[in-house]
Order: C-alpha cells, then sequence, then structure tokens
C-alpha cells in the first residue's frame, strides 16, 4: 500500500512540474520573447484559462503528501521552512501579476506586473530545482524525524548543510533552463508570427545548455549520492529511464528544426517527466534521506499513514482523479489552437495549423484584455 | 506563554483571518450569480446577464484572492504546525486531500470556462459552469470544515503505536455530525455576507441615480437572500451549533457566556465585561434564566459554569471568547431586524424610494465580515487550549525545531504581503463598482 500511493504522489507530482512548468516558463521568456504589448497579452492569454488549474495540482499533491505521508509532509515541511515561505510568497505576487495586470490598460501598470510576473516566474523554477536538489542530497534529519535547514551555511555538502550548496543550486539553474525550454516550446505552439518564431529560436538557443546541464547534474547526483545506483543495478529495466530522457531530449531538437511545435513540447513533456521518475526511482524506498545517519532516513514505511486510511483513500482518489481528468480535457479543448487578439484580423490569421474556424474569427475570450 | 507557541499561533490566525474575508465572498456570491444567471435564462433579459457579468468580474478578483491567501493554509499544517500534522495526518489528511481532489479542481478548472468562456459556450452551458463553480466552492468548504470540526470534535480514529492517531473509520470522520451543523452554519454565513454586498452595492447605485436598473436587482435578490439565510443563521444553524458545543465543549460553553459559577435557571449575559481575576460581569445586562432555556430547552435546568472544570482546561483568552462570540450573536440578530425591514418595504414597493433604508443597507456591508470573522473566532479560541479538543494540546503541536524568530520574519512578510493584495483588492473593486455593470469586459478597459 505505502508503494501504491509513493507512486501515485510522484505522478502527481510530475503532473505538476509538466503542467504548471509550461506557464512558469511562458513568465521566463515572458519580459524576452515578447516585445510588444500584443505579444505580451499572447502569452498571457495563452496560459490565462489554466494557469490557475495547473497550480492546483500542487495543491492537490501536496495534500495527497499530506494524507498518505504525514510524517514525511510534517518534517520536510518545517524543516524547509523559510524556502518554503519564500515559494509562496513567490506564487501569490506571481498569481496576482497574472491575473491583476489586464484589470487596467495603464502602462505603468502592467509594467510593473510584467516584471513581478517574469522575475517570480524565474525564481520559482531555481526554487523548485534546489528543493529537488535537498531531497536527493539529504537533509539533516535528527531521530526524532525532524530538522530545520538553514538557508545556507558554507555551500558544500557534508552532514549539516544548507538549503542552498553548489549541488542544489545546479539542480535550480537545471530546473531553470529545463522550464525556459519547456514555456518556449508551450508559447512556440500557442502562438505565431514573430513571438512563435522568436520563442521557437529561444529553445534552439537553450537546447545545447540543457543537454550539458542534464549531463553534468547526473554525473553530480552519482557523486553526491553514490547510492543511486543500487536500484538500477538491482533492477535493470530501470536504465530504460535515463535512456528516454536523452531520447526525448535528441527529439525535441530535431522535432523544433522541423517545425513540428506539438511533438517538440511532447518531447520536453517527457524528458521532465523522465527526470523525475528518474529520480524517484533512484530515491526508492526512501522518501527524505538523512545526511546524517542513514538510520534517520525517512521511508514510505515510517512515514506514511495508518492501513485503513490509504485503503479508503485509494477509493476516492480514484474517483476524484476521473473526475478531474475529464475537466482538464475539457477545458483544455474549450481553449486549445492559437491564441488570437480581438484586434487582428480574422483574414490575416488563417494559416497552417489554425484551429477551427470559430477561433479564426478572433472570439477568444479570455481574462488578458 | 512559550514565545514561540505565540508566533505559531498568531501566524496560523492571522493568515486565515485575512484568508475567510475571501472565500466567505466567494462561497456567498456563488449561488447568488447561479441565481441572477436562472434568471437571465428564464426571463431572456439582458439586464440579468449584465447583472450577472458585474457580479462575476467582481467574484473573479475576490476569487484569485482567495485562491493566492489560500496555498499559505494548507503549507502552514506542515510548516508552523508539524508535530500537530505528524499527530493527526493519519485522519485530517483524508478530508485536506479531498478538498484538493474533489474541490479545487472542479473549482479552477470551470472558473476558466465561467469567466472568459462566456462567448465560446451555449448559455446553457455557461449556466452550468457557474453552477460548476459553485459547487466546486461550497465543496471545498465542506472539506475544510469538516477538517476544522474534527479538531473541534474528533471521531473516527484509533490511536497508533506511535502515539498518531489513525483512521479507523471514513464514514464517521464524513459524517461527524459537528461537521454537518458547523458548515450549515459558516455556509449560511457566507451568503450573508454575499447577500449584504450585493443589497449594499445595489443601494450605492440606487442612491448614486446611475445603473437604478441594475441596483434594483441587485437589492431585490440581496434582500431577499438576505432575509431567508439571516434567519437560518439563528435557527436552526445557530441553534444546533450552540447546544453542539453546550454538549460536547462545557467549558468553552461557560467561556464564552462568561459563567464563573455552575447554576440552575442560568442568565443570559447581553452585555458586560468579563473580569476573569475576579470571575464575575461588569455592568451586566441580563436574560433571566434564558441560557438555561436556550442550552436545555428547560428554564430551571443546571448550566455547568467554569468553576466546574479545572482551570488549566479553561479556554486562554475567555475575555475575548466572550466578546467575539457576543459580537457574533448581536450582529446576527442585527442583521435579522435589518433585512425582516427591508423585505417589508420591498414587499409593500416602496424600499427603492425609502433613501434611509437604503443608506442603512449600503453601510452594512462590514458587519458580515466581521461576524462571520468573530464566529470563526469563537469556534478557534474556544477549542483551546486543545488543538485536538481533548487529545493533543496546542503547545504540543507547533513546529518545535522552527524558532520564534524564523516564525516572526515570515509572520511580517505576509503582514507586508497582505497590506498589499487588501490594497489591490480594494482598488480593484472600487474600480469594477464605479464602472458599473454595462461595462462589456474587453471594451472598456
Amino acid at each position: 500500500m505505502p508503494t501504491v500511493w509513493f507512486m501515485i504522489v510522484s505522478v502527481m507530482i510530475a503532473a505538476y512540474v509538466v503542467l504548471d512548468g509550461f506557464d512558469l516558463g511562458a513568465g521566463i521568456i515572458y519580459l524576452g520573447a515578447a516585445r510588444t504589448t500584443d505579444e505580451r497579452r499572447k502569452i498571457l492569454r495563452s496560459i490565462g484559462p489554466v494557469w490557475d488549474g495547473n497550480e492546483v495540482w500542487l495543491l492537490a499533491a501536496g495534500g495527497t503528501l499530506y494524507f498518505a505521508y504525514p510524517q514525511l509532509y510534517a518534517s520536510a515541511f518545517s524543516g524547509f521552512y523559510l524556502p518554503l515561505m519564500m515559494v509562496l510568497w513567490l506564487l501569490m505576487l506571481r498569481g496576482i501579476g497574472i491575473e491583476l495586470r489586464s484589470q487596467m490598460e495603464n502602462p505603468v501598470w502592467q509594467g510593473f506586473f510584467d516584471v513581478v510576473f517574469c522575475l517570480s516566474s524565474a525564481l520559482l523554477a531555481i526554487f523548485f530545482g534546489a528543493a529537488l536538489g535537498n531531497v536527493i542530497r539529504g537533509v539533516p534529519l535528527r531521530p526524532d524525524g525532524y530538522f530545520f535547514e538553514p538557508l545556507w551555511t558554507n555551500f558544500r555538502l557534508g552532514p549539516h548543510p544548507g538549503i542552498l550548496d553548489w549541488y542544489t543550486i545546479l539542480a535550480g539553474v537545471v530546473a531553470l533552463v529545463t522550464l525556459t525550454a519547456h514555456g518556449a516550446l508551450y508559447v512556440t505552439l500557442k502562438t505565431d508570427g514573430e513571438l512563435g518564431g522568436r520563442a521557437r529560436k529561444l529553445a534552439l538557443t537553450v537546447w545545447p545548455l540543457q543537454l550539458v546541464l542534464t549531463l553534468v547534474s547526473l554525473v553530480a547526483t552519482w557523486f553526491v549520492r553514490p547510492s543511486i545506483k543500487e536500484n538500477y543495478l538491482a533492477y535493470p529495466i530501470g536504465f530504460l529511464i535515463p535512456l528516454v530522457v536523452f531520447a526525448s531530449l535528441g527529439l525535441m531538437f530535431v522535432a523544433i528544426r522541423r517545425g513540428k511545435e506539438l511533438q517538440a513540447f511532447l518531447a520536453s513533456c517527457v524528458y521532465i517527466t523522465g527526470m523525475l521518475v528518474g529520480a524517484v526511482f533512484a530515491l526508492y524506498p526512501v522518501v527524505l534521506p538523512a545526511s546524517t545517519d542513514p538510520a534517520y532516513n525517512l521511508t514510505i514505511y515510517n512515514s506514511a499513514a495508518g492501513h485503513h486510511g490509504l485503503s479508503v483513500g485509494l477509493v476516492w482518489w480514484t474517483l476524484g482523479m476521473i473526475l478531474s481528468l475529464g475537466y482538464f480535457v475539457f477545458v483544455y479543448r474549450m481553449f486549445r489552437g492559437k491564441v488570437r487578439l480581438e484586434t487582428e484580423s480574422a483574414a490575416a490569421d488563417v494559416g497552417p495549423g489554425d484551429g477551427p474556424p470559430h477561433h479564426v474569427q478572433g472570439r477568444a475570450q479570455s481574462p488578458i484584455r | 506563554m512559550d514565545s514561540a507557541l505565540l508566533v505559531h499561533r498568531l501566524h496560523f490566525a492571522f493568515t486565515v483571518t485575512f484568508h475567510y474575508l475571501f472565500p466567505q465572498l466567494t462561497m456567498g456570491l456563488a449561488p447568488l450569480i447561479v441565481v441572477l444567471k436562472t434568471l437571465a435564462l428564464r426571463r431572456n433579459d439582458e439586464l440579468y446577464n449584465q447583472a450577472a457579468r458585474f457580479w462575476a468580474r467582481i467574484f473573479g478578483i475576490n476569487f484569485i484572492m482567495g485562491v493566492v491567501t489560500g496555498i499559505p493554509m494548507e503549507f502552514q499544517f506542515g510548516t508552523n504546525w508539524s508535530h500537530f500534522s505528524r499527530f493527526a495526518g493519519g485522519v485530517i489528511g483524508q478530508t485536506l486531500a479531498m478538498a484538493g481532489m474533489f474541490a479545487f479542481f472542479l473549482e479552477s478548472a470551470f472558473l476558466g470556462l465561467f469567466l472568459y468562456g462566456e462567448k465560446r459556450l451555449s448559455p446553457k452551458a455557461h449556466w452550468w459552469s457557474a453552477v460548476a463553480v459553485c459547487a466546486g466552492s461550497w465543496l471545498s468548504g465542506f472539506f475544510i470544515v469538516a477538517t476544522d470540526a474534527w479538531m473541534q470534535n474528533p471521531v473516527g480514529y484509533a490511536k497508533s503505536a506511535d502515539g498518531s492517531v489513525q483512521l479507523s473509520s471514513f464514514w464517521e470522520l464524513v459524517l461527524n455530525p459537528w461537521a454537518w451543523w458547523q458548515y450549515a452554519h459558516n455556509m449560511s454565513g457566507a451568503v450573508i455576507t454575499g447577500a449584504f454586498a450585493m443589497a449594499s452595492v445595489g443601494a450605492f447605485y440606487l442612491l448614486w441615480g446611475q445603473y437604478k436598473e441594475h441596483g434594483r436587482i441587485f437589492v431585490r435578490v440581496g434582500v431577499v437572500a438576505g432575509l431567508i439565510f439571516a434567519v437560518l443563521q439563528l435557527f436552526p444553524t445557530g441553534d444546533g451549533q450552540g447546544r453542539m458545543v453546550a454538549h460536547n465543549q462545557p467549558t468553552t460553553l461557560a467561556a464564552m457566556e462568561a459563567l464563573f459559577e455552575s447554576a440552575p435557571g442560568a442568565p443570559l449575559v447581553l452585555i458586560g465585561q468579563p473580569d476573569v481575576p475576579q470571575r464575575k460581569i461588569d455592568n451586566p445586562v441580563i436574560l433571566p434564566k434564558m441560557l438555561s432555556f436556550l442550552t436545555y430547552r428547560r428554564w430551571e435546568a443546571e448550566v455547568k459554569g467554569l468553576n466546574a472544570f479545572p482551570p488549566d482546561t479553561w479556554p486562554d483568552n475567555i475575555p475575548l471568547l466572550y466578546y467575539t462570540y457576543h459580537m457574533m450573536v448581536g450582529l446576527g440578530t442585527i442583521f435579522i431586524a435589518t433585512m425582516v425591514i427591508a423585505a417589508l418595504l420591498l414587499w409593500r414597493g416602496t424600499l427603492f424610494n425609502a433613501r434611509w433604508m437604503l443608506w442603512i443597507l449600503l453601510l452594512s456591508l462590514p458587519f458580515p465580515y466581521i461576524a462571520n470573522t468573530a464566529g470563526w473566532i469563537t469556534a478557534e479560541i474556544g477549542r483551546q487550549p486543545w488543538l485536538v479538543y481533548g487529545l493533543m494540546r496546542t503547545s504540543d503541536g507547533y513546529s518545535k525545531l522552527v524558532s520564534a524568530g524564523n516564525g516572526l520574519f515570515t509572520l511580517l512578510g505576509f503582514m507586508g504581503m497582505y497590506t498589499v493584495l487588501g490594497i489591490l483588492f480594494l482598488f480593484l473593486v472600487r474600480r469594477e463598482i464605479e464602472s458599473g455593470p454595462t461595462t462589456q469586459p474587453g471594451t472598456a478597459h
């Protein structure tokens, strides 16, 4: 039972990173890729109807984590106290940045929220990456299962590291670059014209960096946590994961070059999922390794909720998931196709890859006015 | 009191109090917007559509404030109250996770369609999206209240070997009688906020002499809904909730009423200032024997006073508890009176010309917020010194490794952040109200 929930929580976290990842990424490239007011509107419109739903995955994954592994939730959330609070502030700033910007047609107002949106998106990507880095590297757990990590100590590994050391900073940079590419590919997919072209070019420029960072992070992880190889050696099928990661990265490049926007975006989704699955596969059954003593590791066994609760949860979780997937498919279908602004003439819009006619007529309603 | 404990309590109290200013309007307006949409469909009248769109815009701003201030609530269970989470997560993780799976997904998915999809959807489909948003917000309310209800009246759990509690009966948890009374009382309170807000804005338009047709709709819907739910707030929901407290938390009842000594035929104190060290009430205005009657339906019934319980189980802030409880009840009574008079005038067809009553409706806007907040403070302060009633003390539940200094740092950060959010909210809602219900989205601004 704890293993089932381990998989469920992992899937939910991966869904969050893939989904909210593209709107975070759209935020990261926002100031760079979109030059005119109309282009900025287009980016915001492309994520407007979905970003909040994407962020709910964080809440739902958090809630499920709390439900399945209360001990892990308690330890990790109190131990990562300061960075989590900062993540909260950034999430808030970003949410109001997206939603309140369109409330006033004033360049000063909009300029302010543009910067808020872009900066908070970039910082969130780095924070999430660093958080994952912390989980892989391990935290100074005490015998009672709690810890408290300061933001930084000496930036080195050791039994008492800070939230930020060279490894977690590296993880943050990997996340930043990955989500930049992810967001750029989403914007390429959802927009056209100069903006779409610029986003595509950005994804191409970032690609070599992404490749190098993937390799570096792999080597660094091997160095930081040599025990990751154990699960892979025990279950050699796991070696498929890095294979998938590199294959999707390669496919991404080819697809961008050939202008296959959807393929490129999906490849990026697979890449992100692969990276996360690779990490999770290596950790299992540990959920939070201790840098102090492996005996203090939090595992799926010593941090799980009671058996009855987990069994009952399986019933309602399945039901809830089916319902939620239904809503998601429905909403994404409603807002499918390239983003159009009312100001653009319908005739100029018709082009390859356009959605059904009613989209072309510029009737898309979205928060971004 | 340990200063770290104090900081963590203030941290949660501040963030949850500020947060709940928004969901109460979300949950209160949602059904009223459905009413407006239904009237628009039935009567095929554009006026009602404009009215619905106007409130949807305010709903949208309000909703986003609720979302951004809501995320920290879930996080704080882990960050600031980790010992509590470890202790009780095996039970309340159920309701919290269900809130995400069943309510937040529903709400957020259909909110986008509801706010921005009107031109893509048929009127019927758009009506359904409004219903879905309403259902999502009311479901989230249930799961959150059920979580709190378990802390007030723990059921369906079993103690496990490591000292934590784990779920033993799902249905006992979900069918906790406390949860259903509290939910009914809370949702009715939310609709009161929504109804007063609608009536208040309508009264503003009528007094201003602008958008008078919309103003009449707002006042009519607001007063009718306000009357129904102000009455429901007292009976049966308030009465049921009160007797629940009397039965399960007798210490809390005694402290709420500042009843220091047990007495048969206990009086109900209307006004007065409790003096806890002297164990008396200064300047009391009382209704003799009323408390006994309300609690047990018998004039001579004995009600237990604080002296019947050990002082270390008394709520730790009796004056605050007493005042918030009395504010809630007093305001609730005033709401009924206000809405009865307004409804009478509406029935006789003179409300829209009765400027004095429109002024009262306009100025009454803040009071449902105060009453709802006071009610929640009563519930949470009343449960003290327990975090989970009878099972875990508040002083055992906070994150022991998060120092007072770290807690204060983030508390101050939240205070600053929320000040900005509050200013932005007021500024944007004021703009919406001023630019009026006839504005078309996407054309005016």
